[in-house]
């Protein structure tokens, strides 16, 4: 018995710890690097926004826009952005799914990388609308043979249920949160609380209930997600008789770019977070490794369809398809192309196929190059055939103005700023997860029985 | 005709700078042609009166038996639903209107040909164009390509809107701000579109123009923009050729057609089988297609298009 107390005042003290380091990003009285930090993302941000009003006001011709390119880097990052939001539904659905403990520590933050990218990726398509303020149009005189229409459908569907399922498992830590921090956690934040985690009190049923939300949740996400970003890929299949864009393999090459990259943010999130709130305790190298072993199949998968999809069109030489591709290959957009090729897939999976190279520094490195060419990779996918005459088989200019640029960068410096400003209002880590699977793995059945150890039974 | 007339000086008095057209002897042959079709739609209004006259008569008989019916059944709401639901006279008399409707509008179906036998490149049709509906000097309706053909040979292939019978722009707007008429035309609303360019996308045939510059300043307006005259053109939003779409009820044949000097646009509607060109020459479509071995740009797409090419490249045919 002694000993069973010894383990137990041990584990509450672990249980503590945990719940110490999970309200820590709150706690934390922000030093000089994150004020920094957070004063220059919102620099950025601030003038992305002054990008888009300049566009409101002066029209857009300020972007330089020219018949011969109509579609532009917004679109890219529409696409890049809402794509990147698939790896927190994979990281938490798919690894709740088939079981993987190891998930724990990362879901929370997997999750609110989702809920965020989606959230600013949908918003990334505005400034591509000649006149945004007509954009109810959508609700009230929809056309459903256009596949814009059901994009919006999907994206917003797929945007609620990233928010639930966030949402959801949050309940639970709120309370825990608020038993932690005490009074400590200000006026805002435990009204917030109070109201957000509707009376929850820990009982049986209650969990059961999550448990089973949660269960379902994870299993709408997977396909919700798939057809999202199918959606998003047959938007530019369906439209067009383009060459490149009419391919049948557009939208498994848009889910397979989505969870790739998707999986690249979440390591490169979850490093910077760990970094900053130092949560090596619990996001530990071993969870690099693993995510960076999902980032493998994914990435072979990527090259094997372009591959698929390059060969034939290149090979047969139809018109279109041919000009498209040498223009991808020799012509003008050549050095960015090799460089997603390379950088992109080859360099990543070489670093996280070698044993030497499968350590964090070099994992983050691979995921950062993920990343940044997946971006390029959907700015070539979009801009190249736009840039076609399909009557004369000849390529106009695309070209870029700080309009545009700032609009990107403002999206892009949006994301960071916004999970930094989520993790001062929710726990960084699910805490109640990380306790469920830790009791679980001592042979508990999950429930509060901590007697049950295993000397016991 | 002198009807015809007033509205071309009422269109052409907007236009100070530009003296009036003649219509007269070059529209001619097709004002008669149209005639012919219009004498069974829309100038013979009275006849129609009186049909929509005899139309509505069984209508509203039909309606005093319901109400007879109703009335005497009794006023119950249950009853009175039970009878609506199935009126027989009611429906019937729908069904007559229906017919009558049908029957008394037969629509023209336009189309165009392009004769790139006599097509020179002199791109009169393109200023015309852009003059016509104040267009800035990139977006053109109407654009000349230079093409070379796969021995080498240069020709020059004039690109309209096409009009297709199953136009993939109209699928994929999301708004549907691009619709198509009973008569064939695809057209715009301005004040719909939302300007997110997927129709450029769609169109194979490149003639979807998105509005950015403003265009050249343009005179007051007697009437908001609509579909068929969309003067001026609504910055941010997607503009294309439109077939003057507003000249045609009058009788009166397209700018770039009136415009070429060389006669190589033909404007005809299949419900009469006949085409004029603005050197006032008179085909019949069915032959002149077949004669000439027509084809239809990108035929293999399955959008229908509604311009026949008659393949050639710009030779002095008289010669």
């Amino acid at each position: 018995m002694e000993k069973l107390a010894v383990e137990r005042s041990l584990r509450e003290a672990a249980s503590q710890e945990l719940r110490e380091a999970a309200v820590r990003p709150m706690l934390q009285k922000p030093g000089r690097g994150y004020k920094l930090l957070v004063a220059v993302l919102c620099v950025v941000v601030a003038f992305g926004l002054a990008g888009f009003v300049d566009q409101l006001i002066y029209g857009m011709s300020v972007v330089d826009y020219n018949n011969s390119a109509f579609w532009d880097v917004n679109i890219a990052n529409f696409i890049t952005i809402v794509g990147v939001a698939y790896g927190g539904a994979v990281v938490s659905a798919v690894l709740r799914l088939t079981g993987a403990q190891w998930r724990a520590p990362l879901t929370r933050i997997a999750e609110a990388t989702a809920v965020v990218t989606v959230l600013i990726g949908g918003a990334c398509i505005i400034p591509s609308l000649g006149r945004p303020n007509m954009m109810w149009e959508f609700i009230t005189r929809p056309n459903f043979s256009s596949p814009l229409i059901w994009d919006a459908l999907a994206i917003s569907t797929y945007g609620i249920a990233s928010v639930v399922f966030f949402y959801v498992p949050l309940i639970p830590d709120l309370v825990i949160a608020q038993q932690t921090m005490g009074g400590r956690a200000g006026r805002v934040r435990t009204l917030l609380w109070r109201k957000l985690s509707w009376g929850w009190q820990g009982l049986p049923a209650q969990r059961r209930l999550i448990d089973r939300m949660m269960g379902l949740l994870a299993l709408m996400i997977i396909p919700l997600a798939v057809s999202v970003h199918s959606v998003l890929g047959w938007a530019f299949a369906i439209t067009s008789f383009r060459p490149w864009w009419s391919e049948e393999l557009w939208a498994p090459l848009f889910v397979i770019a989505a969870l790739y990259s998707g999986i690249a943010l979440v390591i490169l999130s979850c490093a910077a977070l760990r970094r900053t709130y130092s949560l090596q305790k619990y996001i530990t190298d071993q969870h690099f490794k693993r995510l960076a072993y999902i980032l493998l199949p994914f990435g072979a998968t990527y090259l094997y369809l372009s591959v698929a999809d390059f060969l034939p069109g290149a090979y047969h030489g139809e018109p279109g398809t041919a000009a498209v591709f040498r223009q991808l290959f020799f012509g003008s957009y050549a050095l960015w192309f090799w460089l997603v090729v390379v950088g992109g897939m080859v360099v990543p999976l070489l670093i996280i196929a070698l044993p030497q190279t499968r350590r964090v520094g070099w994992i983050v490195f691979a995921a950062a190059c993920i990343v940044a060419t997946f971006w390029l990779n959907r700015v070539l996918m979009v801009v190249v055939p736009t840039t076609y005459d399909m009557m004369k088989g000849t390529f106009g200019v695309y070209s870029w103005t700080w309009v545009n640029a700032s609009i990107t960068a403002g999206a892009m410096a949006a994301i960071p700023l916004l999970i930094l400003l989520l993790f001062r209002f929710v726990p960084i880590l699910s805490v109640t997860e990380i306790e469920e699977l830790e009791k679980q793995q001592l042979g508990g059945t999950g429930t509060d029985l901590i007697e049950e150890t295993p000397e016991e039974v | 005709m002198t009807q015809n007339q007033d509205r071309e000086k009422d269109m052409t008095d907007i236009r100070p700078e530009k003296e009036a057209i003649e219509p007269s002897p070059l529209l001619s042959p097709l004002v008669t042609a149209l005639d012919r079709v219009h004498d069974t739609t829309n100038d013979d209004d009275h006849s129609s009166a009186v049909e929509s006259g005899d139309s509505n008569k069984p209508r509203s008989i039909s309606r005093r038996r319901l109400f007879g019916t109703v009335s005497a059944v009794g006023l119950g709401a249950a009853l009175g639903a039970r009878v609506l639901e199935n009126p027989s006279g009611a429906s019937a008399a729908v069904h007559t209107a229906a017919v009558t409707i049908t029957k008394k509008k037969p629509l023209s179906q336009w189309m165009m040909i392009v004769d790139l036998r006599s097509c020179d490149g002199c791109k009169a049709c393109t200023a015309s164009c852009q003059y016509y509906h104040y267009l800035p000097k990139d977006i053109e309706w109407i654009k000349v390509y230079d093409m070379v053909d796969a021995d080498g040979q240069k020709y020059y292939l004039p690109r309209l809107c096409q009009m297709c019978e199953d136009p993939p722009c109209q699928a994929v707007c999301p708004v549907g701000a691009t619709f198509r008429t009973d008569e064939g035309m695809v057209l715009i609303d301005q004040n719909v579109c939302i300007g997110c360019r997927t129709c450029m996308a769609a169109c194979p045939y490149e003639s979807r123009y998105f509005n950015t510059t403003a265009a050249p300043k343009v005179p007051r307006q007697p009437f908001p923009t609509t579909p068929e005259w969309p003067v001026p053109q609504r910055t941010e939003t997607v503009g294309k050729c439109i077939w003057c779409a507003a000249r045609l009820p009058q009788g009166m044949l397209p700018e770039c057609v009136t415009n070429c000097p060389m006669g190589v646009i033909y404007m005809g509607d299949l419900t009469t089988d006949v085409a004029v060109n603005g050197k006032n020459e008179v085909v019949k479509i069915s032959e002149f297609l077949r004669e000439n071995d027509a084809v239809r740009l990108k035929e293999e797409l399955g959008t229908n298009p509604r311009v026949y090419y008659i393949p050639g490249h710009g030779q002095d045919l008289s010669a």
